[in-house]
């Protein structure tokens, strides 16, 4: 996948740069080879390749689930990341410029197909109306797109003056339109309802602001208007009881023992019950008895810390650690404010929803149908985290050789 | 490329990019933390939580050990039931939560749809019984008490019976070996509790939910023996209770069997003596309340004298033990134990007290002769005699002049006992004791093992009491203030508030009247009919006052490991062994020609010397109980029956009977050896379980070979006693054998036996 990934920037670069004979080429100082960012690269693969294990751990023996064939969600899983990679392939063929132009098709095309899930197309899974089945055994979640389309468009709002050399920061007019523009796929996330997505975005948005420059007015200004929404959902009783309860489920699971408390304490005795170096890999028991319901999904870490224990899920936090490092010093080093504001959005959108997906598994964060980044079974998910990817992969690429 | 200024790189997006790398990395390193407390620290408690979640057991019962009798037969075993038992998991399963199949079996049973559900259902705090206490994956007995027809009802239609089986199971059965079921010293077993499930659970056999545990009698006392060891097979399943694999399996291993000294044979005479005894009290008028004798209930214990074990042991009232087998009902617990019940649950052998009476003059016989009353010479036996306001009369106030020890014991006189235990306070001080005053009486009883338990191999033993000079005291101490109390509130007329202000000033004075009630076992001193029944065991066989003992040995369930239960002897009796043959003489003499020989007509008591002795003890506010105590060479039979009347009339005559079948004399009065039950005593050796668990009886039943000191006192031979017993034979009506032995031996009409 590397190679292909390579070759096709090869024929990039080709079309601009001087002719030169291939190994040159591939190994010249601007060469797309040794312009990509390999640590992020690897630590990806790696966290994906993982993730395979830990799905087909967790669902060769769910027959009711994969129609007879144990390797069903194991070949799934492989193929999504294959047309991950080659999405993010792609993206960093597009090119950083190129994207900008068409970061509003982007969005626009995220939103509508968010707004398709609200139309007959869409489905409930899980309590969320937030997919659309396309048949086959595959659907897609138009939230893990309307994330990059919100990230592109926002950077390219905010970005707009500054890199046209007109000002330092983003200005407040930008500001707002840009907030405008995060807006409109949030309140159709929110229609679905998808509370995690909803989650993700908000804190999408604080990224690219705090990315961009923008005033220290507006940052502390939406936290504010954050921390006064929650208490007014609290105090006003807009929630029931009972979806109080759920959600505070997490560090307290005899609030819902039935619902999310259950997934919690049968999450929490898997993880808890691998101890140093884990059961081994396909021998946790929680894991083979089924006991944690969407286990190769959101609850796929519980498989880590169950068969591969505490060093097991150390390795997937560093490989985490790795992505978001490499992550920032692409943002550090971007050559324009859009390719920091980009790369901002993505360190806030995968850092925090491996927190939460995390968080969650191990009380500490409440239940939401969040997946983990890389890891977690999903064709919509891989595909998104890896076009952050090849997003991140393009920044990069476009940067002068000085820095 | 160049001419794109960067912006990315102001100081402050680069300080926010520096803040937002910190948060991020910083995220994960909570996520770190939070696993090592999950993982690391709590990691044990999360690996327990796993197994408890996965781990299910399957429960194997194993197989109780029997009780069985000296000779092998079990009085306690298993049968085998057709045991109808529901799986939850499989019912579960089915679409209706197995509402159909649970009313096509009742239909089956013969029960209601109700009736089979409450007894399926799961027990928590709110659920009432019916229900079950056991894992939900064990399957759940509905009814041990299917007919085969029944069974292969459920066995041919499979497919309306899912998780429905039927299979033979062990059960718990009071076999009634001789046609008599013996009840009370067998015991019963019912439900383990949730505190014994607690307790138990770090030991080598914990409790199984499901377990049954000994909780009376043998069966109590014998529980850990008899339960053996659970079978336990420990299946992994997943969360749907789907069976995956398995971890580990432990067979069960039967328990192991009980052999006892118990006798069916004599056990079947002995209750049926005693049933005999309370109906001939019924037969009989009370001469105080001119009403019939209600013998309301009785108790009967034959001991070995040699090693004072239990050969016999009946309680009446008694009830069928099968009633606790697969759970009592409430109507039947409340007939067991409810105030309008008779309490068939005592084992008043060894929990039913009551004064002794009269059998208490053998340990006044001990005390006298300690106390340095001669053997040989005569002492008082006037009608009746007064102290301090205070009358004891003679039973008939019959007068015999100046008698012998023996003479006394064999007319029972009341005054002459009476009379030494005065004349021996005053010894001792009087009103105003010695400092360490001798008390002959009371320290005689205390080394005849009254007043404590004699260590039998049964729960629930009661001690009784020796109403002596502490015991006063310590009446007095704790009475006291009650005393006063009624003494100033009361009416000055009445007679309990006259007692009571005496009381209250020296109740716990040690009076004549004391003493004098005490040496004739009237009064506040209460005894085991197993107290007295070991104490003439002693007496005959040469001062050895065993711990009764009905474990003879514990044999495992395929014969191979035996373990003896050696007798123990508790203490020796103070007297000399002469002192000893004195007091057999005497007690034989009580059979021959005192008030226990109407028993004895037509017993040769020249080949076979018994002796007893009556007793007749005032109850407050009921009608007497009847007391006789015997002893041979071999063994001890006691009889009392509560509300019964004379000793020998009711109990007497009961007790002849046993012995007749014990040694095997004829109506003729001859001796078939071969018709004796137990012609030596009891068997030493055991019966012999055989590998496959079948018992085969003793092949020694020749008795033990240790010979009783009094076996060869000169005095026990035929030549040295000319007067055989009466002619009257024991099967003639009682109240005309009891007025032909009153005229012949006193040559006047009867007066009941007046203690006080």
């Amino acid at each position: 996948m590397t190679a292909g990934l390579s070759a096709g920037k090869l024929r990039v670069t080709g079309r601009f740069g001087p002719q030169q004979s291939g190994l040159r080429r591939l190994v010249a100082r601007d060469s797309p080879f040794r312009r990509t960012d390999w640590p992020l690269l690897l630590a990806a693969t790696g966290l994906s390749l993982i993730g395979a294990l830990l799905v087909y751990s967790a669902t060769r023996g769910r027959t009711a689930l994969t129609h007879g064939d144990p390797q069903y969600f194991l070949q799934r899983h492989l193929v999504n990341l294959v047309v991950g990679m080659v999405l993010g392939a792609g993206t960093v063929l597009l090119g950083g410029r190129r994207l900008r132009g068409v970061a509003p098709f982007v969005y626009i095309g995220s939103v509508l197909l968010l707004l398709a899930v609200l139309s007959p197309l869409g489905s409930t899974v899980n309590g969320a109306h937030s997919w659309i089945v396309l048949g086959g055994g595959f659907s897609i979640q138009p939230a893990e797109f309307g994330k990059i389309g919100m990230i592109l468009a926002m950077a390219m709002v905010l970005a707009a003056r500054v890199d046209a050399g007109e000002r330092e920061h983003p200005d407040h007019r930008s500001v707002g339109q840009a907030l405008l523009v995060a807006l409109v796929p949030m309140v159709v996330v929110l229609a679905q309802p998808d509370l995690g997505s909803i989650m993700v975005m908000v804190v999408i948005v604080m990224g690219c602001l705090l990315a961009s420059g923008a005033s220290h007015r507006w940052i502390a200004g939406l936290v504010g208007a954050g921390l006064l929404g929650c208490v007014v959902i609290w105090q006003a009783g807009v929630l029931s009881q009972y979806q109080i309860n759920r959600f505070a489920a997490f560090a307290n699971p005899a609030l819902d023992p039935a619902g999310t408390g259950y997934n919690t304490s049968q999450a929490r005795i898997a993880i808890g019950s691998g101890g140093l170096l884990g059961k081994g890999l396909f021998h946790g028991t929680q894991t083979g008895g089924q006991f944690v319901p969407e286990q190769q999904t959101d609850f796929v870490f519980t498989v880590a810390g169950e068969e591969l224990g505490f060093v097991g899920c150390l390795v997937i936090l560093g490989l985490l650690g790795v992505v978001l490092w490499r992550a920032c010093r692409i943002a550090r080093l971007a050559t324009d404010l859009y390719g920091t504001i980009v790369a901002g959005g993505i360190i806030a959108w995968i850092a925090f929803q491996a927190f939460e997906n995390i968080g969650m598994t191990l009380g500490i964060m409440p239940v939401t149908g969040l997946p983990l980044p890389f890891v977690s079974y999903g064709g919509s998910s891989m595909f998104a985290v890896w076009i952050a990817v090849g997003l991140l992969q393009s920044i990069r690429i476009q940067r002068p050789l000085s820095a | 490329m160049s001419n794109i200024p960067e912006t990315g790189r102001t100081p402050r997006v680069t300080l926010r990019l520096i803040v937002v790398q910190i948060v991020a990395l910083s995220l994960l390193v909570t996520l770190g933390g939070r696993l090592w407390y999950l993982q690391i620290r709590e990691g044990d408690h999360y690996t327990e939580a796993a197994s408890s979640n996965h781990i299910r057991q399957i429960v194997t019962p194993a197989v109780r050990g029997s009780i069985l009798d000296t000779n092998g037969v079990a009085m306690a075993d298993n049968n085998t039931a057709l045991v109808v038992s529901v799986s939850r998991t499989d019912l579960l399963r089915e679409k209706d939560g197995g509402k159909a199949v649970l009313t096509r079996l009742a239909g089956v049973l013969g029960t209601s749809y109700k009736d089979v559900a409450d007894k399926v259902r799961l027990c928590d705090a709110k659920t009432p019984q019916p229900c079950w206490k056991g894992s939900p994956y064990q399957p759940i007995p509905v009814t041990d008490k299917a007919t085969t027809r029944q069974a292969l009802q459920i066995a041919e239609r499979r497919e309306d019976f899912p998780g429905v089986t039927a299979e033979p199971t062990a059960v718990r059965t009071y076999e009634s070996p001789d046609g008599v079921q013996p009840a009370q010293f067998l015991g019963y077993t019912g439900p383990v509790t949730d505190n014994e499930l607690q307790q138990s659970k770090n030991s080598k056999h914990p409790f199984q939910p499901s377990d049954s545990v000994g909780r009376s009698g043998l069966e109590a006392q014998y529980d850990s023996a008899l339960r053996g060891g659970t079978g336990v097979d420990k299946l992994e399943v997943d969360n749907l209770g789907r069976v995956v694999g398995s971890a580990g399996k432990t067979p069960a291993a039967p328990g192991d069997s009980v052999v006892t000294s118990i006798d069916a044979r004599v056990q079947a005479v002995l209750q049926k003596q005693l049933e005999d005894a309370l109906k001939r009290a019924r037969t009989q008028v009370d001469p105080t309340t001119h009403t019939r004798y209600k013998g309301d209930s009785g108790a009967a214990v034959v001991l070995d004298a040699h090693t004072g074990r239990v050969i016999a042991m009946a309680s009446a009232p008694t009830y069928d033990p099968n009633v606790w087998v697969g759970g009592i009902s409430q109507a039947e617990y409340a007939k067991l134990t409810g105030k309008d019940s008779d309490y068939p649950l005592l084992n008043r052998v060894i929990q039913g007290t009551s004064a002794p009476g009269s059998t208490f003059k053998v340990i006044s016989t001990s005390a006298a002769l300690a106390a340095g009353f001669n053997k040989n010479s005569t002492y008082p036996c006037p009608s009746g005699i007064s102290i301090g306001g205070q009358t004891l009369h003679n039973d008939d106030s019959e007068s015999y002049g100046d008698i012998t020890l023996p003479r006394a014991l064999e007319v029972s006189c009341n005054t002459f006992f009476a009379g030494l235990s005065y004349a021996q306070w005053q010894k001792d001080g009087g009103i105003k004791p010695h400092k360490h005053p001798n008390d002959w009486f009371m320290k005689r009883a205390a080394a005849y093992g009254l007043g404590k338990k004699t260590g039998i191999d049964l729960p629930s033993e009661t001690g009784g009491t020796i109403a002596g000079r502490q015991w006063k005291q310590q009446t007095y101490d704790r009475m006291k203030s009650y005393w006063c109390k009624q003494a100033k509130t009361g009416n000055p007329s009445d007679y309990v508030t006259r007692i009571a202000k005496e009381d209250c000033v020296d109740g716990y004075q040690w009076r004549p009247g004391d003493a004098m009630n005490f040496a004739i076992g009237q009064g506040d001193t209460a005894v085991t009919p197993l107290q007295m029944a070991r104490i003439y065991a002693a007496v005959f066989n040469g001062g050895t006052l065993w711990e009764p003992q009905l474990g003879k040995a514990i044999v495992s369930a395929d014969g191979k490991t035996v373990e003896k239960l050696a007798p123990k002897v508790a203490s020796h009796l103070p007297d000399s062994q002469s002192t000893l043959s004195f007091m057999q003489q005497a007690l034989v003499g009580v059979s021959r020609e005192g008030t226990a020989a109407p028993v004895y007509a037509g017993f040769p008591l020249n080949k076979i010397p018994i002796g007893s002795k009556t007793g007749t003890a005032q109850v407050y506010g009921k009608q007497a109980t009847s007391w006789f105590a015997s002893a041979s060479k071999d063994f001890a039979v006691v009889m009392t029956v509560s509300q019964g009347g004379y000793g020998f009339a009711t109990s007497g005559f009961s007790v002849r009977k046993v012995y007749d079948a014990l040694y095997g004399v004829q109506k003729d009065g001859s001796v078939d050896d071969k018709k004796a039950l137990m012609p030596h005593g009891e068997p030493s050796t055991l019966p012999d379980v055989k590998h496959d668990g079948t018992v085969d009886p003793p092949t020694d039943r020749s008795g033990p070979t240790t010979v009783s000191v009094a076996w060869h006192q000169p005095w026990l031979t035929p030549a040295t006693r000319g007067g055989g017993a009466p002619a009257t034979p024991a099967t003639a009506p009682v109240r005309s054998a009891v007025a032909a032995a009153r005229r012949r031996r006193r040559g006047g009409p009867g007066r009941p036996e007046d203690g006080r």
